[in-house]
């Protein structure tokens, strides 16, 4: 009964911070068509920048985890600006220049961290643990449930409700008309990268209570993205917040009940949905 | 011209015990052929076709495990290699029937996926596999009596395997069938229009890249006389396809360039340079910059550059600089 | 930062013109090849192996039974046809006369036969039990410990002296992790304790709660994750309220993990080859020396590659400084027995692996830093433990499901 409960409420706090490392990665994907693979390293640069702010500057939690998603941001911007910008289009040297900036991210984090891993401690008003029900949970982990919810709802706001939302819709629909239509579209890939980029970064740093930091941590989570965006369907956003619930449910249940299987639980159900509905889940079909 | 060059670097391949220092760098060549094989393979997919495979370290494993178990199991070297290329192709079939449901990011996803489950199949199946402990094997074969035991003679097997699948692929980039491959990626519904069936045009690109990789497969678990999962990863699969692009895709000598590239940083370069995984992606980063269509066709480029503003110079149309000396 | 040296920096000393030379043959330099990893994410220890022979060199002023010491060092990334060509590149191109290293058990395996034919001692981390076992390589020696040889006396620490009774065990999907646990699992049963359960995880899983989650009632879980993953293991374990005790061997506890550890590590009991506590006259050197060098405290992995070095300088100094006759050289190696070793004495067995002590420790917290502190020693502890070697090679090596559970 209880295992029940718990898987339950874990997969939900899973899903809600595959949301936040996933939501970015399709924006960028939906506008941009840019499958960056350099975003389970934002994830890991954010925990590892959030982590030491707090070490080497006592800065608290929230804020450092902003300070870092403002940094990792930063960086995606450069690398947008200087280095993405000139291959619209291009995808193989997409996927080239995003693994060997994850290369050298990977290994930069290696000589100024070394290899040991970091642990983060929760804001200390999230510390310890609720009981839901019959069952104890850590408090922390409920609050990022919130959490993704609010930034869902912010994004969702962004989008559907904001000007620059609108010129985002219509350059994921279609960026030569939105081009025509005087839509400066390369700001907004900057500023669309940027946010995408933030994100993971913010989530690397909510994330590192619960996964701690240690070099790997950005290969360990790059797949899980992928997962989420591609049953999710890229571009949209409710398609990665159902996905990332998917994939917090089929880990934790699948793991739990088939640990025979655990090797299989994500790919063989994301092989089986893909053949069946190719644009996703909840993606819409290519044109 | 051309044909000078072939020769001339055939007789360079040739001669590579003699002028490369030593069995160590003989080694090392041989693992970059074994690499350039898979490239080359991969490339008829990712160049040729315009379909981004993620997954086929899990192909690569296959052979290499297949060839590892039936050697386990007491049959001869012709067997396991022939059940080695048929398992991998009857793998391959099965990763183009699922995958080629779609292009794009949707294919490269599907293959992503049956990869990792491949590679989770290698971990997981103990009684097979022995899991991450992996497989050895103490034996290569002598063909015509010629042991492959000793570094200069596999060296030569692997060279002559090598030039047979540049000759293979060569000649299937300049078939018919590889000017509708091409055609399948530029145009596909054109290509539809015009009567091509483009669905098994991909599915027949897809089970030769499959071939190339069981080849070099099989290679490597005779070179290595070793196979566990590693060789299975994402990492491995995501390894073989920077060969591809970084030296150039679609083109016959950008996949031997980016697999001379990679196993020179990872096996020769890394004993100088501490931090050579971060030189590797930052030379990645550099070949998008300075050339993003691949290192050979962006040296040609270059060269062609160089060459014209040479010709413009002897001509006697004189610089700014010059005419201010 | 990683205190450097150059393949070359060993090679480019004084010529040792003053002192007495056994032949001129010996007046070359010892060139010891050491495998290891530095990239990737399995650095953490591979980096820990390299600073603790460069310890170790440092110590004896580059000099070992007379020869000056060049130490050639070669990182592996962490794959097995990388270890391949690495150990390739140290014995064909560097000539090496000894290898220490590599670290995980798969690299070793890909590479034994090579070294065995090419005849080049090996003397390596890696816990991999059949190397000294049912697949021995006459060329190997392990001064460290077989993945159950700390097990087996944490097991019997466990069921007779916490007397508990039934355990759950947690471990990495991988070799390691089975022979941890069915050496933990088999004397623990022989001394009347229960196994319930064994959980094994995936490597390279983020999130463990789905598997913390089946652990269950029991008095005491055993785990045994290596790398960085104890660190995420007893947090992610505290998360959701498990009040068990935890017990672990020398990858879960490691000293060198100590630093990253929250207090949720407080009072795990764990077992390992050496300590960082143990007041003999080679350790406090050691542990002095590395403080000073590297600002940081050194491990498992540390102490293993200088208690190494102490074993290759003691087999050189048997054979005069003559490495130039391998089977002389690793009959001395084999037969080496030193005193005073950061880990205590140790000696070898007919198989190549280490006889030495054991030590129970647990995580206290003093001065605000957390420490391991030793509170039992099992000494000249063998692979077989207290089993009759010829049943113990009898049995089939420890698996996923060997030993099985009791029903």
């Amino acid at each position: 009964m209880n295992l029940w409960l718990l898987l339950t409420v874990n997969s939900i706090t899973l899903g809600g911070l595959l949301f936040l490392l996933s939501a970015g990665f399709s924006l960028i994907f939906g506008l941009m068509r840019i499958p960056n693979l350099t975003h389970g390293s934002f994830f890991m640069l954010g925990a590892y920048f959030g982590a030491s702010l707090g070490m080497w500057f006592g800065v608290e939690f929230w804020l450092a985890a902003i300070i870092a998603a403002v940094l990792v941001a930063a960086l995606g911007g450069v690398m947008e600006r200087f280095v993405l910008r000139r291959l619209a289009g291009q995808e193989q040297a997409q996927v080239l220049v995003t693994l060997g900036i994850s290369f050298m991210i990977a290994d930069l984090c290696l000589m100024e961290w070394s290899g040991d891993p970091i642990t983060v401690e929760a804001p200390p008003a999230l510390e310890g643990a609720t009981h839901v029900g019959a069952l104890i949970f850590p408090t922390y982990r409920l609050a990022i449930i919130l959490l993704a919810l609010a930034i869902a709802v912010a994004l969702w706001a962004l989008i559907d409700g904001t000007t620059l939302g609108a010129k985002i819709r219509a350059g994921v629909d279609d960026p030569q008309m939105a081009r025509i239509c005087g839509i400066r579209v390369s700001r907004l890939f900057t500023i669309v990268f940027c946010l995408g980029a933030g994100l993971a970064g913010f989530a690397g740093m909510i994330g590192s209570p619960i996964l701690s930091i240690y070099p790997g941590l950005d290969t360990d989570m790059l797949p899980l993205a992928l997962v989420v965006v591609i049953l999710g369907g890229t571009g949209s956003l409710i398609g990665s917040l159902l996905g990332s619930f998917v994939v917090g449910f089929l880990y934790n249940f699948g793991q739990a009940l088939l640990p025979e299987l655990a090797y299989f639980v994500l790919f063989l159900p994301m092989v089986i949905i893909l053949v069946w509905r190719p644009q996703g889940l909840f993606g819409r079909r290519a044109p | 011209m051309k044909r000078i060059a072939i020769g001339i670097a055939i007789l360079l391949l040739a001669a590579v015990p003699l002028w490369v220092g030593g069995s160590f760098y003989v080694n090392i060549v041989s693992q970059v052929l074994i690499a350039a094989i898979f490239a080359l393979g991969l490339d008829i997919l990712v160049g040729y076709g315009g379909l981004i495979s993620l997954g086929h370290a899990g192909l690569f494993g296959v052979a290499a495990y297949t060839v590892a178990v039936m050697l386990g199991a007491g049959f001869g070297h012709v067997a396991a290699i022939v059940a080695a290329i048929a398992l991998t192709l009857a793998a391959t079939a099965v990763f183009g029937v699922l995958a080629l449901r779609t292009t794009g990011i949707g294919f490269i996803m599907i293959t992503l996926a049956l990869g990792q489950l491949l590679w989770g199949l290698a971990y997981r199946w103990i009684d097979l596999t022995h899991g991450d402990n992996g497989l050895s094997g103490n034996s290569r074969p002598a063909p015509f009596g010629i042991s492959l035991d000793p570094t200069n003679h596999f060296y030569y097997a692997t060279l002559i395997v090598f030039l047979l699948v540049i000759a293979a692929v060569a000649l299937l980039t300049g078939s018919p069938f590889g000017a509708s491959l091409r055609g399948t990626r530029d145009q596909p519904r054109r290509m539809a229009a015009l009567g091509f069936d483009v669905w098994k045009i991909r599915f027949l690109a897809c089970l030769f890249s499959g071939f190339c990789s069981g080849i070099a497969g099989i290679l490597f678990f005779y070179y290595n006389e070793f196979i566990s999962p590693h060789a299975l990863a994402l990492s491995a699969s995501a390894e073989v396809l920077l060969m591809v692009i970084a030296g150039g895709s679609a083109t016959l000598l950008g996949p031997i360039a980016g697999a001379t590239l990679v196993v020179v940083m990872k096996s020769v370069m890394s004993a100088y340079i501490e931090r050579w995984n971060f030189t590797l992606g930052a030379i990645f980063v550099l070949i998008v910059l300075f050339m993003p269509e691949g290192l050979v066709p962006g040296s040609r480029r270059l060269s062609r550059w160089l060459w014209a503003t040479l010709k413009a110079l002897r001509g006697g149309t004189a610089t700014p600089a010059e005419s201010q000396r | 930062m990683i205190t450097k040296f150059g393949r070359r920096a060993f090679l480019a000393g004084v010529a040792a013109s003053t002192l007495p030379l056994p032949a001129i043959a010996q007046a070359a330099p010892v060139r010891i090849g050491l495998l290891t990893i530095k990239t990737g994410s399995l650095a953490e220890g591979g980096i820990q192996m390299e600073q603790g022979i460069t310890t170790f060199i440092k110590e004896k002023n580059n000099k070992l039974a007379g020869r000056q010491v060049d130490l050639v060092v070669a990182d592996t990334g962490g794959s097995p046809a990388g270890a391949k060509t690495k150990a390739q590149e140290l014995i064909e191109r560097d000539h090496v006369d000894v290898i220490l290293g590599p670290l995980a058990a798969f690299e070793l395996l890909a590479i034994s036969d090579y070294v065995a034919q090419q005849k080049t001692p090996m003397l390596s981390l890696a816990a991999a039990e059949d190397m000294t076992q049912r697949k021995p390589n006459p060329y190997f020696i392990r001064a460290s410990a077989t993945s159950a040889q700390a097990m087996q006396p944490l097991a019997d620490y466990a069921a007779k002296e916490l007397k508990y009774k039934t355990a759950v065990l947690i471990a990495e999907d991988f070799a390691f992790g089975y022979e941890q646990m069915g050496g933990f699992q088999r004397v623990f049963e022989d001394a009347g304790g229960k196994v319930l359960k064994k959980i094994w995880v995936p490597l390279g899983t983020a999130d463990n709660t789905p598997f913390i989650a089946q652990i269950g009632q029991c008095d005491v879980v055993c785990q045994g994750y290596s790398g960085s993953a104890p660190v995420k293991f007893m947090k992610q374990y505290t998360d959701l309220g498990m009040k068990t005790p935890v017990i672990g061997g020398e990858t879960a506890g490691d000293d060198a993990l100590l630093k990253s550890f929250g207090d949720e590590a407080i009072g795990m009991i764990n077992s390992c080859p050496y300590t960082m506590d143990l007041a003999n006259n080679a350790n406090k050197r050691f542990v002095a020396e590395f403080t000073k060098d590297y600002g940081n405290i050194p491990g498992f992995y540390a102490a293993g590659l200088y208690v190494n070095g102490q074993v290759v300088e003691a087999g050189l100094q048997k054979t005069g400084g003559n490495t130039d006759n391998k089977e002389a050289f690793i009959a001395a190696l084999r037969g080496v027995s030193l005193t005073d070793t950061p880990r205590g004495p140790i000696r070898f067995d007919d198989h190549g692996n280490v006889i030495g002590n054991i030590y129970i420790r647990k995580i206290e917290k003093q001065n605000g830093k957390l420490v391991n502190h030793t509170v039992k020693t099992y000494e000249n502890v063998s692979q077989f433990w207290t089993y009759d070697e010829k049943w113990f090679l009898a049995q089939p090596v420890y698996s996923r499901d060997y030993p099985p559970l009791k029903s």
